[in-house]
């Protein structure tokens, strides 16, 4: 599948964002992070802003979207409706939970309340998002079940990283939250790579047989694509990465997402002040580097059934 | 909107056959396609740098080309594909508009191009490719199994089909009723064993493929005599034929 960059950064500043809400909605109410309201601010801004900036990234990807706001309307059967709906939603309880929280200094209460309920909402916005790619049949490598798991734990990781700097700049030594970085690091890293384990050792049942009801004499094979230049569908659909790039591209997934990331956080988990925000902070461009990688690979690594007609042998 | 009707046994579900036992690969259905949709319902389809290097445009029928076997058995099987118009559309669910949709009174899957907001997802969800993005527009479209001519009572009604159809020059696609088990199409499907392509989803395609027929390759099959018999030597008629013969080999 193209990999288109609007979509990549979308994913990505969007699972972040959300995931950092789901954090502050449970981790303030509950006590767990400072009750400071500049922290409050700085934290909800950023939360906010990785969220929304990804969701109009999305909008740029339209072919039309002056009428982006139709796609609210089809949640009863669309999971890409109902990433909208629950997106904006999740703002509403996080506009009172961050009113209460920075400008009247609670966190209890009602405010906690709205910060529990953002937290739900974001959770189920990331759970849709990853649910419009599990949904899709004709794409095997989409259509499985790693792939919620893996939207929510790199989302997860890449806001805990996030949250982890944050809090540094008001906590010298925050082993909860430095402690569950790391956790969350390692976890996100085993996802991944279960997932990649999985698509190299399966493929999709459809075949060029069952794509053209034909086989009974022998192997079916292309003779003649239907077109000699490029059209929409291969140029949408049939994006393949070479094989070279792929796996330079899982190392770089690998050590900038995962690895480096990890080992960072557990320095700063060591050292503490003001070393533990450089640490921290180089986490989260490491991170930002290596998530960029992966999600390119999740568009390019992924093979749809249209290819069969194409030439392709299997999905 | 984007659920699917309910769908009751019997409905009415308009579709094509498509007999790949006859299909030559003229592509005249590709090209009957692109013109009627040059207007009516989807028009126009565009086409991007047409008279020039790399030229590519939106088709809503393409015509594939196979081979299928090895050595003697082997054949050559050219496969027209179109939107199967499927009982389960996905690219139908997953809309987030509604713009995508199924008929309820037919079964004919359409865009509406005035609320899609192109975000593509239906080709996504599409295993056979039938969607296509409209880069002028930016719109998807896709084959409207011609519902601007077949209820079109401007045009006589032997005319009211879809213009591959009425096109073909073997006879080589057919359009009916596929919901209607005693319509000509069911028949026909019925009778040669009419297959849907990629099951394995579900999405239930409605248009057919009837599969090449079995090549009759052995004298027997097609009526000739397996080897030539001389005829009867005392026959009057074969000595005077005979005489004839060698007279004219001299």
């Amino acid at each position: 599948m193209h990999p288109a960059l609007s979509i990549i950064f979308f994913t990505t500043s969007s699972g972040a964002g959300f995931a950092l809400l789901i954090l502050l909605g449970i981790g303030t109410p509950l006590g767990l992070l400072p009750a400071s309201q500049a922290f409050g601010f700085a934290a909800l801004a950023i939360a906010v802003l990785l969220a929304a900036s990804g969701l109009a990234s999305s909008v740029l990807h339209l072919g039309r979207p002056e009428r982006a706001w139709r796609a609210f309307s089809q949640w009863r059967s669309s999971w890409l409706s109902r990433e909208g709906v629950f997106s904006v939603f999740t703002f509403l309880p996080t506009a009172i939970f961050g009113i209460g929280w920075v400008f009247f200094g609670v966190t209890g209460g009602l405010v906690g309340l709205c910060g529990i309920l953002a937290a739900a909402l974001a959770a189920a916005t990331i759970y849709c998002t990853g649910m419009i790619y599990a949904s899709l049949r004709p794409i095997h490598q989409w259509h499985n079940s790693w792939v919620v798991p893996n939207y929510f734990g790199l989302g997860v990781m890449s806001g805990v990283l996030v949250l982890d700097l944050l809090v540094r700049l008001w906590v010298a030594r925050p082993w909860g939250v430095a402690l569950l970085t790391f956790i969350v690091t390692l976890a996100a890293w085993w996802m991944k790579e279960r997932y990649w384990r999985f698509i190299g050792a399966t493929s999709a049942r459809s075949s060029v047989a069952s794509a053209t009801s034909l086989g009974s004499r022998g192997k079916v094979r292309i003779l003649e694509t239907p077109h000699t230049e490029e059209n929409f569908l291969l140029k949408e659909m049939g994006f393949g990465v070479a094989r070279k790039h792929r796996v330079r591209l899982r190392r770089v997934a690998r050590l900038a997402g995962f690895v480096v990331p990890a080992l960072l956080t557990l320095f700063a988990l060591l050292f503490g002040g003001m070393i533990g925000v450089v640490m921290a902070a180089l986490a989260v461009a490491s991170a930002s580097v290596g998530l960029v990688a992966e999600r390119w690979l999740f568009f390019a690594e992924a093979k749809h059934t249209v290819t069969l007609y194409y030439g392709a042998e299997a999905v | 909107m984007t659920s699917l009707p309910e769908s009751r046994p019997g409905q009415k579900q308009l579709g094509l056959v498509i007999d790949l036992d006859i299909c030559v690969g003229c592509h005249a259905c590709a090209t009957a396609c692109k013109e009627w949709n040059a207007s009516g319902h989807m028009g126009p389809l565009p086409d991007f740098n047409p008279y020039g290097d790399a030229a590519w445009g939106v088709w809503f029928n393409r015509i594939h080309s196979f081979e299928e076997g090895e050595g003697e058995g082997a054949r050559t099987i050219h496969f027209p594909k179109s939107c199967l118009h499927c009982e389960e559309p996905a690219c139908v669910t997953v809309c987030p508009t509604g713009a995508s949709y199924k008929r309820a009174e037919d079964g004919i899957v359409l865009v509406n191009e005035s609320i899609c907001i192109g975000c593509k997802l239906c080709s996504w969800a599409c295993p056979y490719g039938a969607r296509e993005f409209d880069a002028d527009e930016g719109v998807m479209k896709k084959c409207t199994l011609c519902i601007d001519r077949i209820y079109n009572e401007r045009l006589v009604p032997e005319d009211r089909q879809p213009a591959c159809v009425m096109v073909c020059p073997v006879n080589a696609r057919h359009f009916g009723n596929l919901g209607d088990p005693q319509s000509e199409v069911s028949e026909m499907v019925a009778a040669r064993r009419g297959n849907n392509l990629m099951p394995e989803l579900g999405y239930k395609p409605v248009n057919k493929y009837l599969p090449p027929r079995s090549a009759r390759m052995a004298s027997g099959q097609f009526g000739a005599a397996n080897a030539v018999v001389p005829s009867d030597p005392a026959s009057p008629t074969d000595l005077l034929l005979r005489w004839v013969d060698r007279l004219l080999s001299r």
